[in-house]
């Protein structure tokens, strides 16, 4: 069984290779090309604020959950994110039920550092009782359908759900409901590295031919707020300005639909 | 990050009195470890930090060996007294983090090709943290497979390059690292004395792209000087044995 399903694997590889040195991609996309974006917002009635981003065949819903509690020692005049990714098994055949391994505890770590970085969510709106109790926001990343590039589609949906939320003051008795104050839009773009070749928004198959890839994220001002590099590979200093060209300016494009949320 | 409260550059100087450019004090000390079969302490400031390198050997549990190379596995461990709130000991979600594209980075390095059904660990202990704990420990990690006799394309030399107060700053110690309004972990892999390409890369904060590439050429700068220092203490250990071992024939 495993053994066929490498043979497999060595194949499609094979085939997303061949494609790459005619400077093609196989699914028809160009280099930079991102699949067909979809944003849905307010899907999940009893989540203060909640998206469903499909990337092409890629979906992943975005949960934003608050409530009440302590801060954190050095910060008592400012809210709180804690944000968490659960690939859950049906989204892929290679993903077990269990604690998040390290490609999730990833996905969120990257995904939560473009949020956090560029300040998007104004923490110091979302204090209640300075040094005593603060709003909790919980981005919950749940992904429900992997066909590559995940990290984008969570990127997008969290901040999505973010622009979405309203604070819920009034269930918990801490004054009037309030919209979540957003002030940055952050996009992450990801770029796989395919033996020489560097494709934007990698579909599943282009995942399996390899496992690395770089993220970078933007904000509305074209600074980068988050950037990960992902995979056992070198990169030369040539290739990262590049992507990181490329990447800005996929940014810009995909703020766009963010301003339509 | 980003209180403006904090200055962290007065009269051009850093907090601990560095230049800009200034790396902290770098200790290093190799075969510290009897038992692992290479081993590096290494001080960068105030982190203290050890790695051993187990291996090549046999892998277990035995279903994780792959046929046709070595398998690496990197632990970073932060001691429960390494940092100023008793860290609760055990993998959390940082650390996996960190393990990870530390690991990637060497794996990017090994001649794991040479090894197939075979591991090669490397453990990472922080024992003291200040900042540039994941530098410090990829900069040891590296020393101590050169001490273990693993085969590698290259070295990695890792520093970080942080943004405070507007300017850019190499190898950040805590304050910085905290108050600052970015943090840039590079690790470099060197080979013949040059900077080949780039092993590891995160960031967070917020910098322009140029901010980027003038932090860039700062961390290969500064990386150059960590390798040099590198060199020197794996040279200083053998040199050593070899004149203890001309003593014992005499």
């Amino acid at each position: 069984m495993k053994l066929n399903d490498d043979i497999i694997l060595d194949i499609r590889r094979d085939y997303v290779l061949g494609k790459l040195r005619d400077g093609e991609r196989i699914d028809g996309r160009a280099f930079d090309d991102y699949r067909e974006i979809k944003i849905e917002t307010g899907i999940i009635d009893k989540a203060e604020g909640s998206a469903l981003v499909s990337i092409g065949n890629t979906q992943v819903i975005v949960g934003i959950k608050m409530q009440p509690g302590e801060p954190f020692p050095d910060t008592p005049d400012r809210g709180i994110i804690i944000t968490n990714a659960e690939l859950v098994p049906l989204a892929s055949p290679t993903f077990e039920p269990g604690p998040p391994d390290e490609n999730s505890v990833e996905l969120a770590r990257v995904v939560d550092r473009g949020i956090r970085e560029s300040e998007a969510v104004d923490l110091s709106k979302l204090v209640i009782d300075e040094g005593e109790k603060v709003w909790l926001v919980f981005i919950d990343i749940h992904a429900l359908d992997d066909d590559g590039n995940l990290m984008d589609a969570s990127s997008l949906a969290a901040i999505s759900a973010l622009l979405t939320t309203t604070v819920p003051a009034e269930r918990f008795e801490v004054g009037e409901d309030f919209p979540l104050p957003v002030r940055d839009l952050p996009v992450s773009v990801t770029t796989q590295i395919i033996g020489d070749y560097a494709v934007v928004d990698p579909c599943k198959d282009e995942e399996y031919a390899s496992k690395n890839f770089i993220t970078i994220t933007t904000d509305s001002d074209d600074n980068i707020v988050a950037m990960q590099k992902s995979g056992s590979y070198l990169m030369g200093e040539e290739t990262l300005m590049e992507i990181m060209d490329t990447s800005i300016k996929k940014a810009r494009e995909n703020r766009k639909l963010l301003k339509e949320v | 990050m980003g209180s403006e409260e904090i200055r962290l550059i007065v009269d051009g100087k850093r907090l601990d009195g560095r230049g800009f450019e200034d790396l902290r004090p770098i200790k290093m000390k190799v075969g510290v470890l009897k038992r692992a079969d290479g081993s590096c302490y290494l001080e960068m400031g105030k982190n203290k930090v050890v790695a051993a390198v187990y291996g090549p050997r046999e892998v277990h549990p035995r279903h994780l060996a792959d046929p046709i190379k070595a398998v690496i596995r990197y632990r970073y461990n932060m001691a429960p007294f390494s940092v100023e709130e008793r860290k609760r000991p055990g993998p959390d979600r940082r650390s996996v983090e960190i393990s990870k594209v530390s690991r990637e980075a060497i794996e990017a390095i090994v001649m794991k090709e040479l090894f197939p059904r075979s591991g090669i660990d490397i453990f990472v202990e922080v024992l003291q943290a200040d900042a540039g704990s994941r530098t410090a420990c990829l900069n040891a990690a590296s020393v101590a497979l050169v001490d273990a006799g693993v085969p590698m394309k290259g070295m990695i030399s890792s520093v970080a390059v942080a943004k405070v107060d507007d300017v850019l700053v190499l190898d950040p110690m805590k304050e910085e690292d905290n108050y600052g309004q970015a943090d840039i972990p590079f690790a470099f892999f060197i080979r013949n004395d040059r900077i080949e390409s780039i092993a590891l890369l995160q960031m967070d904060g917020r910098v322009s792209r140029d901010e980027f590439v003038q932090a860039l050429e700062m961390a290969k700068r500064g990386a150059m000087r960590i390798y040099e220092m590198q060199k020197e203490a794996i040279k200083t250990k053998y040199i050593t044995e070899s004149e203890e071992e001309v003593n014992e024939v005499e």
